[in-house]
């Protein structure tokens, strides 16, 4: 391992202006004769607009443009794309209604756009947005899952009876049945995943911009795919040639999936810019995030497991209500389908599964991929159902468990729906997490707590995530409307030093230094000569973006990949020079030697001959040394892991102390230890939050209850314990690093490790279940009424 | 946010009349509850008239048995002081634990007491301790002075100048915080003293009030099982995402017996 190589913990090269307040973020950038963009909200939750008045706003001083969705219609702008097409089990494709940028006609969550009011300042444009006089006749709304899914509820769209956007299943329903037919014992278990709002620390920003002298148009943007959007933007929503479409992502602050979808503030920037004829600029304020962005999870759940006389998982099944919001969300609709139903093998031999997913229309923010994305769901169902059999059963969670894990020798192992694993080594993960937390003296520690009056419980989650997706024919024929490749550009310059262009994104996770360390190692190139570029359409070749931690499973290998075409094409420029035969030419460390001898050509002096090709094979051979690899991934790839989480809980408030997070996890080739070790940090923070803290609540009206951080509770330090941290490698047998990705290891693994404890603990007291999150009232609450 | 202008009172007397002059002044002091109220639209202030730093706001003392608090003081300065510690020890602890460092550098005694947020610390301790809201024209008891949520006996053009906590034999606070915002969810304060035990509970009700069930019981038997059994009436009090009526009404007896161990 070199100094800066794979595997050394390299200090993040873009901190230095990330952290001395130096970054460039969306709402930094200002352009010449910018207006402002404030966009007017829905408060109601469904209605039908009966007329807008903008006179008023429009005379407001400042105001430059009122545009509503009549003035869009006008124009000829579209709706928004979704990028998954369901198909439900009777072979009907998703109901899929439209999904206007600025609806004319109706509203269908609090939140919703219905006016952009564009003015000199930031200050004027809000100011006139509360002149904008709009008559709603108010409609029922069908506010909740519940609400929705019940017989009667008003409908969000006329043309999906019952709310239902689809009905899907995945794995062999009479297979299973058969096997709950045998079983010895059947658990079963309702869970409700709760409903989150992201909360990325920057706020959604974006800036249109249009050069009539080219018909150019940028679009600045806070993505995490900025390809994406020139996609959706450029060929569904507005028909504007991609060759005529910019988009920039400068420095992001935090995505964690909210800033994957395309949203309507980006369509109406864009338009309004050429409409207008000057740069149009909107930052989201941080209450209307909690009312626009994307939020996250929110399923309703049936789920059974049988089991036979020693413990031993026949068959599962499971039905799931998933929330999808008021329209659909760019990849709405594939989360939870595909990246949820086909992970209920989980680390274990399950042979029989059965996945019922019902996609449901309500009047809320629309729903959609949140840092896990599906897979927490599933795992969160998955190991609170195991450890319930264990309860039921009288078999120790941790032994339950042990029976059923895949083996090391079982892989590649096929799972009843549909994945193919490619490797693990789930036990002696699962051994060292029990280890490092100490969970043989548990008892001991339990009976401590209890003499000082607190309940003290563990939990354990053994668990797998499938991440990196996915070949792109496979996503392909299961409805998928976009490849899932990466690209990687590696262009040496002509003395030596390197700027690597990736089509994914970086918004926290430290590409910047990853890529280079992994360049640096593979080129032999010192690591501050190596220059990481992401975000602008104009600047990197076309890839996919950031999202479901792809990055460095896809798209580092495609900049790996391109680091061999550099080497190849160096040994044959290198074999030229040394006048030897290229199958002699071996390199390493940065230099080009004939083997078995020390004759030798540093790389730059390579570079050089490329760029400067007067000794060259110029017959042969083209001059330069810049090269691009498109990588498909073979497979998705299967980080997996064992949490173990020990609370502490205060029986008379219900308050949960953390008091223990143990998490080891298999992730495959590290590259930068320091940074995977933050991803961790970051997912189990987040994960946490989900399990004890955070809480998105709608009244029955569509009311958004927990609209700011005085009721919506985001995890702080002082939240969380330090985390024990462990790896068990295993290497990725299908990409050329052997990596398998980490961003949302912590928020999947996580949750059910928590509430796994906190039954533990609340279980002399006959608490079976408890949802997230586990908050004080909640747990109070379980504890009196199994006193009642 | 509104535009506003920002006018430096000289002293005391200066901020009075500016306040009276000005159309539309309002007092600043820390801006902890005033700016993000100003931010949300919900006050549009024409002039901001900062307070917090004038001398006749400042300052701490021991006045035969009460503890004179100026108004312009942060919750920091109260929460570090010696003189509080000294006097009324769970008086330094409630201030050294409302919200986060920030909050505390800047709010102050006075802001809190005038805007008498009903999940705000400061009104438990001033009802617990029989305090007396000092202003530049006339001392009010804070019975008196609080009213329901965010209401107060303060006029527009006056300044609250200091609060006098009457020193116990032993006091103590104890707060169950909202997980999201730190305010008090539920937050008690006992205080024993020769006249009698004053139990205050702030963050449970639209405004702090005091439990008059709960100090008959500690008047006979300062102990925490004497409050066993003692009702909290639920009816009353408020409910929110966080934390039920009933949940609240049950805290308040929790905190109520840990504030009463904590006397000693
Ligand atoms: C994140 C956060 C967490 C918080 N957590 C808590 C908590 O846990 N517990 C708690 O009790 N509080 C909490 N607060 C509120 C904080 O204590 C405020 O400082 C306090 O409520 C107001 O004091 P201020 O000095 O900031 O007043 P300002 O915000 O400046 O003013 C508030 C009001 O008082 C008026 N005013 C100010 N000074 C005077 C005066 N001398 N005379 C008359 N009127 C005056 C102003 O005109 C205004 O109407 C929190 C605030 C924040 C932002």
């Amino acid at each position: 391992m070199s100094e800066n190589g794979i595997g050394a913990a390299v200090l993040r090269k873009e901190d230095d202006r990330l952290l001395t307040g130096r970054g460039q973020f969306t709402d930094d950038i200002n352009r010449p004769g910018q207006a402002h963009m404030s966009i007017l909200r829905s408060p109601l939750a469904h209605a039908r607009i009966v007329s807008i008045d903008t006179s008023a706003a429009e005379e407001a001083p400042g105001v430059v443009a009122v545009l509503t969705g009549r003035e869009m219609a006008e124009d000829g702008v579209g709706g928004l794309p979704c990028g998954w097409l369901i198909t439900s089990k009777d072979g009907s494709p998703m109901v899929e209604p439209p999904h206007p940028a600025l609806p004319a006609d109706r509203v269908r969550y609090v939140g919703d756009q219905v006016a952009a009011v564009i003015a000199e300042t930031r200050e004027a444009a809000r100011a006139a947005a509360a002149l904008v006089d709009v008559e709603y006749e108010e409609l029922p709304a069908a506010a909740t899952l519940a609400s929705a899914t019940r017989d009667g509820a008003p409908l969000v769209w006329d043309e999906a009876p019952g709310n239902i956007c689809y009905d899907w299943e995945v794995g062999d329903a009479e297979a299973t049945e058969a096997a709950f037919r045998g079983a010895d014992h059947i658990v079963s278990l309702d869970v409700v995943n709760n409903r989150l709002i992201p909360n990325a620390i920057e706020p959604r920003a974006a800036i249109g911009e249009y050069d009539s002298r080219t018909g150019d148009h940028t679009l600045f943007t806070t993505t995490q795919n900025p390809h994406l959007i020139r996609l959706l933007l450029g060929a569904f929503v507005m028909g504007i040639p991609e060759s005529k479409l910019r988009i920039v992502a400068p420095d992001v602050g935090g995505g964690f999936g909210s800033k994957i979808h395309h949203y309507a503030e980006e369509v109406i920037v864009t338009w309004a810019a050429k409409r207008l004829g000057r740069p149009v600029k909107w930052t989201a304020e941080r209450s209307e995030s909690f009312v626009s962005d994307r939020h996250g999870r929110d399923h309703l759940s049936h789920a059974e497991l049988a089991l036979d006389a020693e413990g031993r998982f026949l068959g599962l099944r499971v039905t799931t209500a998933a929330n999808l919001g008021a329209y659909l969300s760019t990849f709405s609709t594939c989360v939870p389908t595909y990246l949820y139903g086909i992970l209920f093998a989980g680390p274990y031999t399950t042979p029989a599964i059965y996945v019922e997913v019902k996609g449901v229309f309500s009047n809320t923010v629309p729903v959609d991929a949140l840092r896990g994305a599906g897979r927490p769901e599933a795992t969160f169902l998955l190991e609170r159902l195991v450890d319930k059999a264990a309860r039921e059963t009288g078999i120790d969670p941790v032994e339950l468990r042990r029976r059923n894990l895949i083996r090391p020798d079982q892989f590649p192992y096929q799972t009843p729906v549909a994945l193919q694993y490619d490797v693990g080594d789930y036990q002696a993960t699962l051994d060292l997490a029990l280890e490092m937390a100490g969970a043989d003296a548990f008892e001991e520690r339990r009976a401590e707590a209890r003499a000082r009056g607190r309940l003290r419980g563990l939990g354990v989650s053994t668990f797998l995530e499938a991440c990196g997706i996915a070949p792109s024919a496979v996503v392909g024929s299961l409805g998928c409307r976009a490849g899932l490749y990466e690209s990687g550009q590696v262009r040496v310059h002509p003395t030596g030093s390197v700027t690597v262009y990736t089509g994914t994104h970086s918004h926290g996770q430290g590409h910047e230094t990853t890529f280079a360390q992994l360049v640096s190692d593979e080129l032999g190139v010192p690591i501050d000569q190596v220059e990481v570029v992401h975000g602008d359409t104009q600047q990197i070749p076309f890839g996919m973006g950031t999202y479901g931690s792809r990055s460095l499973a896809v798209g580092g290998a495609a900049i790996y990949n391109a680091t061999q075409k550099v080497i190849n094409k160096g040994k044959r420029i290198a074999a030229h020079l040394l006048e030897a035969s290229e199958a002699d030419i071996e390199f390493e460390n940065g230099s080009f030697t004939v083997a078995g001898t020390d004759r030798a050509k540093a790389f730059g002096e390579i570079a050089l001959a490329a760029y400067v090709p007067h000794d060259y094979p110029i017959e042969e051979l083209e001059p330069g040394l810049d090269e691009t690899a498109f990588y498909d991934p073979k497979n998705f790839t299967f980080p997996a892991g064992a949490h173990i989480v020990e609370v502490e809980i205060d029986p008379e408030t219900g308050t949960v102390e953390l008091v223990q997070v143990t998490g080891v996890d298999d992730l495959g080739r590290i590259i930068n230890p320091m940074i995977v070790a933050g991803q961790l940090h970051g997912g189990l923070a987040h994960g946490i939050g989900q399990a004890l803290l955070e809480e998105c609540q709608y009244d029955e009206n569509g009311q958004l209850l927990t609209g700011s951080y005085l009721n919506y509770t985001m995890p702080r330090a002082a939240d969380l314990p330090n985390f024990e941290l462990g790896h068990n490698t295993t290497l990725c047998t299908h990409n050329p690093l052997g990596v398998k990705g980490v961003g949302e290891v912590g928020s999947i693994g996580v949750c059910p490790a928590v509430i796994n404890a906190v039954v533990d603990a609340l279980s002399e007291h006959g608490v079976t279940h408890i949802d997230m999150p586990a908050t004080p009232e909640r747990v109070w609450r379980a504890i009196q009424s199994s006193q009642a | 946010m509104q535009d506003f202008t920002f006018r430096r009172p000289a002293s005391l007397a200066d901020a009075v009349e500016a306040l009276r002059s000005i159309p539309g002044g309002k007092l600043l002091a820390g801006g902890q509850s005033l700016i993000p109220v100003m931010k949300l639209d919900l006050a549009a202030p024409a002039t901001l008239v900062p307070v917090a730093g004038l001398g006749e706001l400042r300052g701490i003392r021991l006045e035969g048995s009460e503890l004179v608090i100026g108004a312009g003081m942060t919750h920091r300065e109260v929460g570090e002081s010696a003189e509080v510690a000294g006097a009324i020890p769970a008086l330094a602890a409630l201030a050294g634990a409302i919200g986060d460092p920030q909050v505390r550098n800047r709010g102050t005694l006075g802001g809190s007491v005038a805007h008498n947020d009903p999940a705000a610390d400061y009104p438990a301790a001033l009802l617990a301790l029989d305090a007396t809201v000092v202003t530049d024209r006339r001392e009010v008891s804070a019975a008196d002075f609080l009213g329901s949520m965010f209401e107060t006996a303060l006029a527009d053009d006056e300044v609250i100048t200091a609060v006098r906590f009457r020193v116990p034999e032993a006091a103590a606070y104890a707060k169950f915080p909202n997980p999201a915002s730190k305010y008090a969810i539920v937050g008690v304060m006992v205080a024993r003293s020769p006249g009698g035990v004053r139990v205050a509970v702030t963050g449970a009700a639209p405004g702090a009030f005091r439990h008059e069930g709960m100090e008959r019981a500690l008047a006979a038997d300062f102990s925490a099982s004497s409050l066993d059994g003692v009702p909290v009436d639920a009816e009353e009090l408020l409910s929110d995402p966080q934390a039920s009526a009933e949940y609240r009404a049950h805290l308040v007896g929790v905190m109520a017996r840990r504030a009463v161990e904590a006397c000693g």
